[in-house]
Protein backbone atom coordinates (compact mmCIF):
# COMPACT_ATOMS: atom_id res chain seq x y z
CA UNK A 1 0.00 0.00 0.00
CA UNK A 2 1.44 3.28 -0.92
CA UNK A 3 2.84 5.92 2.03
CA UNK A 4 0.57 8.45 0.08
CA UNK A 5 -2.91 6.88 0.31
CA UNK A 6 -5.04 8.79 3.06
CA UNK A 7 -7.27 5.76 3.31
CA UNK A 8 -5.48 2.32 4.36
CA UNK A 9 -7.25 -0.38 4.81
CA UNK A 10 -6.58 -4.09 5.14
CA UNK A 11 -9.36 -6.39 5.53
CA UNK A 12 -6.96 -9.25 7.06
CA UNK A 13 -5.50 -6.98 10.07
CA UNK A 14 -8.50 -4.69 10.15
CA UNK A 15 -12.00 -6.15 9.50
CA UNK A 16 -14.00 -3.65 9.21
CA UNK A 17 -12.17 -0.46 10.39
CA UNK A 18 -10.97 1.93 8.33
CA UNK A 19 -8.07 4.09 9.02
CA UNK A 20 -8.08 7.38 7.18
CA UNK A 21 -8.07 11.30 7.87
CA UNK A 22 -11.40 13.23 8.36
CA UNK A 23 -10.34 15.44 5.61
CA UNK A 24 -9.71 12.35 2.93
CA UNK A 25 -13.35 10.99 4.76
CA UNK A 26 -15.22 13.94 3.77
CA UNK A 27 -13.76 14.23 0.59
CA UNK A 28 -14.25 11.04 -0.39
CA UNK A 29 -17.93 11.09 0.71
CA UNK A 30 -18.29 14.97 -1.41
CA UNK A 31 -17.16 13.59 -4.17
CA UNK A 32 -18.76 10.45 -5.02
CA UNK A 33 -22.30 11.92 -3.81
CA UNK A 34 -22.06 15.58 -6.17
CA UNK A 35 -26.15 16.60 -6.70
CA UNK A 36 -26.09 18.52 -9.85
CA UNK A 37 -28.13 21.68 -10.34
CA UNK A 38 -28.77 21.28 -14.39
CA UNK A 39 -28.35 24.36 -15.75
CA UNK A 40 -29.74 23.92 -18.96
CA UNK A 41 -30.26 26.98 -21.01
CA UNK A 42 -29.37 25.68 -24.78
CA UNK A 43 -28.38 22.75 -27.04
CA UNK A 44 -25.83 21.30 -24.16
CA UNK A 45 -29.00 20.79 -22.01
CA UNK A 46 -29.93 17.68 -24.68
CA UNK A 47 -25.91 16.25 -23.77
CA UNK A 48 -26.42 16.81 -20.48
CA UNK A 49 -29.98 14.69 -20.40
CA UNK A 50 -27.87 12.20 -22.40
CA UNK A 51 -25.05 11.95 -19.83
CA UNK A 52 -27.65 11.59 -17.19
CA UNK A 53 -29.54 8.73 -19.46
CA UNK A 54 -28.58 4.90 -19.83
CA UNK A 55 -26.36 4.75 -22.37
CA UNK A 56 -23.51 7.08 -20.35
CA UNK A 57 -25.18 6.77 -17.20
CA UNK A 58 -24.01 9.64 -14.80
CA UNK A 59 -24.91 7.33 -11.88
CA UNK A 60 -21.76 5.37 -12.17
CA UNK A 61 -20.01 8.28 -10.61
CA UNK A 62 -22.68 9.75 -7.95
CA UNK A 63 -23.67 12.56 -9.93
CA UNK A 64 -27.44 11.34 -11.22
CA UNK A 65 -29.37 12.98 -8.14
CA UNK A 66 -30.94 16.07 -10.38
CA UNK A 67 -32.08 18.45 -7.72
CA UNK A 68 -34.38 21.03 -9.59
CA UNK A 69 -33.72 23.35 -6.22
CA UNK A 70 -30.52 24.97 -6.00
CA UNK A 71 -30.91 24.21 -2.07
CA UNK A 72 -30.20 20.63 -2.23
CA UNK A 73 -27.34 20.66 -4.95
CA UNK A 74 -23.57 20.67 -4.88
CA UNK A 75 -22.57 21.16 -8.51
CA UNK A 76 -24.62 23.81 -10.59
CA UNK A 77 -23.70 22.41 -14.61
CA UNK A 78 -24.14 25.89 -16.66
CA UNK A 79 -24.84 23.79 -20.17
CA UNK A 80 -25.66 26.46 -22.63
CA UNK A 81 -25.82 30.30 -23.88
CA UNK A 82 -25.75 32.63 -20.65
CA UNK A 83 -27.92 35.29 -22.35
CA UNK A 84 -27.73 38.78 -20.19
CA UNK A 85 -31.34 38.30 -19.57
CA UNK A 86 -30.75 35.26 -18.02
CA UNK A 87 -27.30 36.35 -16.71
CA UNK A 88 -28.65 37.61 -12.79
CA UNK A 89 -31.17 34.51 -12.57
CA UNK A 90 -28.30 32.11 -12.77
CA UNK A 91 -26.37 34.56 -10.05
CA UNK A 92 -29.50 34.41 -7.89
CA UNK A 93 -29.72 30.18 -8.38
CA UNK A 94 -25.58 30.28 -7.63
CA UNK A 95 -26.24 32.10 -4.44
CA UNK A 96 -29.12 30.39 -3.39
CA UNK A 97 -27.19 26.77 -3.16
CA UNK A 98 -25.36 25.60 0.20
CA UNK A 99 -21.39 25.64 0.33
CA UNK A 100 -19.46 23.58 -0.32
CA UNK A 101 -20.48 24.45 -3.69
CA UNK A 102 -18.82 23.70 -7.30
CA UNK A 103 -19.88 24.82 -11.10
CA UNK A 104 -19.02 22.60 -14.09
CA UNK A 105 -19.20 25.63 -17.70
CA UNK A 106 -20.45 22.84 -19.94
CA UNK A 107 -19.22 23.96 -23.54
CA UNK A 108 -18.26 26.90 -25.55
CA UNK A 109 -20.86 29.63 -24.86
CA UNK A 110 -20.79 28.56 -20.65
CA UNK A 111 -17.01 29.15 -20.86
CA UNK A 112 -16.17 31.93 -22.73
CA UNK A 113 -20.21 33.03 -24.92
CA UNK A 114 -18.93 30.63 -27.66
CA UNK A 115 -20.15 32.11 -31.04
CA UNK A 116 -22.19 34.56 -29.51
CA UNK A 117 -19.92 37.55 -29.58
CA UNK A 118 -23.05 39.76 -29.54
CA UNK A 119 -25.02 42.23 -27.14
CA UNK A 120 -27.40 40.13 -26.07
CA UNK A 121 -24.48 37.14 -24.55
CA UNK A 122 -22.48 37.42 -21.52
CA UNK A 123 -19.25 36.03 -22.14
CA UNK A 124 -18.45 33.26 -20.43
CA UNK A 125 -20.48 32.49 -16.84
CA UNK A 126 -17.01 33.11 -15.32
CA UNK A 127 -18.01 36.94 -15.08
CA UNK A 128 -20.21 36.23 -12.27
CA UNK A 129 -19.65 33.03 -10.78
CA UNK A 130 -16.64 30.93 -9.70
CA UNK A 131 -15.90 28.12 -12.19
CA UNK A 132 -14.00 25.19 -11.48
CA UNK A 133 -13.84 22.57 -14.69
CA UNK A 134 -14.54 24.08 -17.89
CA UNK A 135 -15.30 21.71 -20.40
CA UNK A 136 -14.74 22.74 -24.46
CA UNK A 137 -17.13 21.43 -26.99
CA UNK A 138 -20.19 22.81 -29.00
CA UNK A 139 -21.81 21.28 -27.46
CA UNK A 140 -19.68 18.42 -25.91
CA UNK A 141 -20.13 14.78 -25.98
CA UNK A 142 -21.77 13.19 -22.56
CA UNK A 143 -17.97 11.57 -22.50
CA UNK A 144 -17.06 14.65 -22.23
CA UNK A 145 -18.95 16.02 -19.50
CA UNK A 146 -18.16 12.86 -17.53
CA UNK A 147 -14.16 13.75 -17.95
CA UNK A 148 -15.18 16.84 -16.21
CA UNK A 149 -17.29 15.41 -13.51
CA UNK A 150 -14.24 13.07 -12.71
CA UNK A 151 -11.99 16.23 -12.59
CA UNK A 152 -13.72 17.85 -10.00
CA UNK A 153 -13.83 14.45 -8.25
CA UNK A 154 -9.97 14.72 -8.42
CA UNK A 155 -10.15 18.51 -7.33
CA UNK A 156 -12.26 18.02 -4.29
CA UNK A 157 -10.15 14.99 -3.79
CA UNK A 158 -7.57 17.82 -2.86
CA UNK A 159 -9.02 19.91 -0.33
CA UNK A 160 -8.38 20.47 3.02
CA UNK A 161 -11.62 21.59 4.33
CA UNK A 162 -11.44 20.47 7.92
CA UNK A 163 -7.95 21.76 8.14
CA UNK A 164 -8.56 24.87 6.50
CA UNK A 165 -11.43 25.83 9.02
CA UNK A 166 -9.30 24.99 11.67
CA UNK A 167 -6.65 27.97 10.97
CA UNK A 168 -9.64 29.94 10.47
CA UNK A 169 -10.63 29.12 14.14
CA UNK A 170 -6.92 30.03 15.30
CA UNK A 171 -6.64 33.16 13.52
CA UNK A 172 -10.14 34.50 14.80
CA UNK A 173 -8.91 33.18 18.42
CA UNK B 1 -58.21 34.31 -56.82
CA UNK B 2 -54.90 34.53 -58.10
CA UNK B 3 -52.58 37.27 -57.31
CA UNK B 4 -53.15 39.10 -59.85
CA UNK B 5 -57.14 39.22 -59.06
CA UNK B 6 -55.84 39.98 -55.73
CA UNK B 7 -53.37 43.10 -56.71
CA UNK B 8 -56.17 44.31 -59.43
CA UNK B 9 -58.47 44.39 -56.39
CA UNK B 10 -56.48 46.24 -54.47
CA UNK B 11 -55.38 48.88 -57.03
CA UNK B 12 -59.22 49.79 -58.35
CA UNK B 13 -60.07 50.03 -54.30
CA UNK B 14 -56.94 51.97 -53.00
CA UNK B 15 -55.70 53.38 -56.21
CA UNK B 16 -53.83 56.47 -54.75
CA UNK B 17 -52.26 54.83 -51.64
CA UNK B 18 -50.68 52.21 -53.85
CA UNK B 19 -47.45 53.98 -54.41
CA UNK B 20 -45.15 50.81 -56.38
CA UNK B 21 -45.67 47.70 -57.31
CA UNK B 22 -42.90 45.31 -57.92
CA UNK B 23 -42.82 41.46 -59.15
CA UNK B 24 -40.21 39.38 -58.65
CA UNK B 25 -40.05 35.86 -59.48
CA UNK B 26 -43.78 35.54 -58.80
CA UNK B 27 -43.66 36.91 -55.21
CA UNK B 28 -45.93 40.27 -55.95
CA UNK B 29 -44.88 43.00 -53.56
CA UNK B 30 -47.09 46.28 -53.00
CA UNK B 31 -45.84 49.28 -51.70
CA UNK B 32 -48.29 51.25 -49.89
CA UNK B 33 -48.88 54.71 -47.75
CA UNK B 34 -48.84 54.03 -44.38
CA UNK B 35 -51.78 55.66 -43.63
CA UNK B 36 -54.07 53.64 -45.72
CA UNK B 37 -52.43 50.41 -44.94
CA UNK B 38 -54.92 49.43 -42.20
CA UNK B 39 -57.61 49.49 -44.11
CA UNK B 40 -55.83 47.41 -47.11
CA UNK B 41 -55.21 44.82 -44.62
CA UNK B 42 -58.73 45.14 -43.72
CA UNK B 43 -59.73 44.44 -47.10
CA UNK B 44 -56.86 41.98 -47.75
CA UNK B 45 -58.56 39.80 -44.96
CA UNK B 46 -61.98 40.41 -45.19
CA UNK B 47 -62.93 40.42 -49.07
CA UNK B 48 -59.63 38.69 -50.65
CA UNK B 49 -59.48 35.88 -48.44
CA UNK B 50 -56.14 36.48 -47.19
CA UNK B 51 -56.57 34.97 -43.29
CA UNK B 52 -52.74 34.02 -42.51
CA UNK B 53 -50.77 36.72 -41.37
CA UNK B 54 -46.95 34.87 -41.93
CA UNK B 55 -44.56 37.29 -40.53
CA UNK B 56 -43.67 41.27 -39.94
CA UNK B 57 -40.49 42.03 -40.68
CA UNK B 58 -38.26 45.83 -40.66
CA UNK B 59 -35.40 47.04 -42.51
CA UNK B 60 -32.94 49.87 -41.62
CA UNK B 61 -31.97 51.63 -44.32
CA UNK B 62 -29.40 53.77 -42.78
CA UNK B 63 -28.59 56.90 -44.29
CA UNK B 64 -31.56 57.08 -46.20
CA UNK B 65 -35.00 58.98 -45.93
CA UNK B 66 -37.14 57.40 -44.90
CA UNK B 67 -34.70 55.23 -42.98
CA UNK B 68 -37.23 52.35 -41.93
CA UNK B 69 -39.38 49.72 -43.80
CA UNK B 70 -41.77 47.06 -42.45
CA UNK B 71 -43.16 44.13 -44.94
CA UNK B 72 -45.88 41.89 -44.24
CA UNK B 73 -45.77 38.99 -45.47
CA UNK B 74 -49.97 37.67 -46.12
CA UNK B 75 -51.24 34.34 -47.32
CA UNK B 76 -54.58 32.80 -48.01
CA UNK B 77 -55.01 29.51 -46.49
CA UNK B 78 -57.92 29.10 -48.52
CA UNK B 79 -56.43 29.84 -51.92
CA UNK B 80 -52.71 29.94 -51.52
CA UNK B 81 -51.47 33.36 -52.76
CA UNK B 82 -48.92 34.92 -51.08
CA UNK B 83 -49.11 38.84 -50.83
CA UNK B 84 -46.14 41.13 -49.74
CA UNK B 85 -47.21 44.94 -48.01
CA UNK B 86 -44.29 47.40 -47.38
CA UNK B 87 -44.48 50.31 -45.80
CA UNK B 88 -41.64 52.97 -45.09
CA UNK B 89 -41.72 54.81 -41.64
CA UNK B 90 -39.08 57.74 -41.31
CA UNK B 91 -37.12 58.11 -37.78
CA UNK B 92 -38.72 61.54 -36.88
CA UNK B 93 -42.20 59.98 -37.16
CA UNK B 94 -41.06 56.31 -36.37
CA UNK B 95 -44.47 55.16 -35.69
CA UNK B 96 -46.98 52.70 -37.83
CA UNK B 97 -50.70 51.43 -37.63
CA UNK B 98 -51.24 48.28 -35.71
CA UNK B 99 -52.47 45.16 -37.73
CA UNK B 100 -52.75 43.05 -34.28
CA UNK B 101 -56.80 44.05 -34.01
CA UNK B 102 -56.75 42.06 -37.69
CA UNK B 103 -54.74 39.41 -37.29
CA UNK B 104 -54.14 38.68 -33.57
CA UNK B 105 -50.65 37.16 -34.34
CA UNK B 106 -49.34 40.91 -35.13
CA UNK B 107 -49.36 41.15 -31.77
CA UNK B 108 -45.86 39.88 -30.95
CA UNK B 109 -44.48 40.35 -34.51
CA UNK B 110 -44.89 43.76 -33.76
CA UNK B 111 -43.44 43.95 -30.18
CA UNK B 112 -40.38 42.63 -31.37
CA UNK B 113 -39.98 45.07 -33.82
CA UNK B 114 -40.63 47.59 -30.96
CA UNK B 115 -37.89 45.94 -29.33
CA UNK B 116 -35.29 45.32 -31.94
CA UNK B 117 -35.58 48.61 -33.89
CA UNK B 118 -37.69 51.07 -31.71
CA UNK B 119 -40.64 51.55 -34.33
CA UNK B 120 -43.71 52.23 -32.43
CA UNK B 121 -47.31 50.88 -33.63
CA UNK B 122 -49.77 52.97 -33.22
CA UNK B 123 -52.99 51.45 -30.51
CA UNK B 124 -50.83 48.37 -30.41
CA UNK B 125 -53.05 46.78 -26.94
CA UNK B 126 -49.60 46.01 -25.15
CA UNK B 127 -46.58 47.63 -26.58
CA UNK B 128 -43.95 46.15 -24.82
CA UNK B 129 -40.08 44.53 -24.79
CA UNK B 130 -40.33 41.15 -25.85
CA UNK B 131 -36.60 39.78 -26.36
CA UNK B 132 -34.56 42.54 -23.74
CA UNK B 133 -35.57 43.36 -20.49
CA UNK B 134 -38.11 46.79 -19.48
CA UNK B 135 -35.59 49.37 -19.36
CA UNK B 136 -32.64 48.46 -21.66
CA UNK B 137 -31.98 51.50 -23.63
CA UNK B 138 -31.07 50.77 -27.09
CA UNK B 139 -32.80 49.23 -30.42
CA UNK B 140 -30.04 46.23 -31.19
CA UNK B 141 -31.01 45.73 -34.42
CA UNK B 142 -30.85 49.23 -36.10
CA UNK B 143 -27.65 49.55 -38.20
CA UNK B 144 -26.21 52.71 -35.73
CA UNK B 145 -25.98 49.76 -33.36
CA UNK B 146 -22.54 48.18 -32.99
CA UNK B 147 -22.56 44.35 -33.45
CA UNK B 148 -20.29 43.99 -29.76
CA UNK B 149 -23.17 45.79 -27.64
CA UNK B 150 -23.07 48.70 -25.38
CA UNK B 151 -22.47 48.49 -21.77
CA UNK B 152 -25.98 49.09 -19.78
CA UNK B 153 -26.77 48.53 -16.09
CA UNK B 154 -30.20 48.22 -14.25
CA UNK B 155 -29.21 46.96 -10.96
CA UNK B 156 -31.08 43.68 -9.94
CA UNK B 157 -32.37 43.43 -13.64
CA UNK B 158 -30.39 42.94 -15.88
CA UNK B 159 -26.57 44.12 -17.20
CA UNK B 160 -24.95 44.50 -20.43
CA UNK B 161 -21.19 44.62 -21.74
CA UNK B 162 -19.60 44.98 -25.08
CA UNK B 163 -18.29 42.01 -26.34
CA UNK B 164 -14.76 41.76 -27.57
CA UNK B 165 -14.82 41.45 -31.32
CA UNK B 166 -10.79 40.91 -31.66
CA UNK B 167 -10.68 42.46 -34.99
CA UNK B 168 -13.66 41.02 -35.69
CA UNK B 169 -16.96 40.69 -36.88
CA UNK B 170 -15.96 36.97 -38.51
CA UNK B 171 -17.23 36.66 -41.93
CA UNK B 172 -16.84 34.00 -44.26
CA UNK B 173 -16.63 35.11 -48.22
CA UNK B 174 -19.49 33.91 -50.34
CA UNK B 175 -16.93 32.04 -52.86
CA UNK B 176 -15.75 28.64 -54.66
CA UNK B 177 -12.34 28.99 -53.30
CA UNK B 178 -10.35 27.31 -51.44
CA UNK B 179 -11.40 26.21 -47.87
CA UNK B 180 -8.87 28.79 -46.21
CA UNK B 181 -10.79 31.49 -48.26
CA UNK B 182 -13.89 30.89 -46.97
CA UNK B 183 -12.97 30.45 -43.63
CA UNK B 184 -14.71 33.09 -41.20
CA UNK B 185 -12.20 35.55 -40.72
CA UNK B 186 -12.11 38.88 -39.26
CA UNK B 187 -12.88 41.22 -42.45
CA UNK B 188 -14.37 44.95 -42.77
CA UNK B 189 -17.09 45.31 -45.04
CA UNK B 190 -14.41 46.29 -47.89
CA UNK B 191 -12.69 43.36 -47.90
CA UNK B 192 -15.67 41.38 -49.65
CA UNK B 193 -14.55 40.48 -52.76
CA UNK B 194 -16.78 41.21 -55.85
CA UNK B 195 -19.18 39.03 -57.58
CA UNK B 196 -17.57 36.52 -59.62
CA UNK B 197 -13.78 37.25 -57.95
CA UNK B 198 -12.34 34.37 -56.57
CA UNK B 199 -9.74 35.76 -53.44
CA UNK B 200 -6.98 33.83 -53.69
CA UNK B 201 -5.54 34.51 -50.71
CA UNK B 202 -6.91 33.98 -47.32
Amino acid sequence: MSTQNPVAYDSKVEGNIIFTQVDAAINWMRSNSLWPMPMGLACCAIELMAASSARFDISRFGAEVMRFSPRQSDVMIVAGTVTYKMAMSVKRIWDQMPEPKWCIAMGACASSGGMYRSYAVLQGIDHLIPVDVYVSGCPPRPEALLDGLMRLQKKIMGEHSLEDQKRELLQTL
Amino acid sequence: MTQSEATLALTTNFGGAILASNDFRSEKTLTVSREALHSICLTARDTLGFDYLVDITSVDHFGDEPRFQICYELYGIEHGVHLRLKISVSEDDAEAPTVSDIWPTADWHEREIFDMMGIRFANHPDLRRILMWDGYPYHPLRKDFPLAGKPSEMPDVAFTNAAPLAGGPFVSLPTDGITQAREPRARSAGDIAPKGQIPLEP
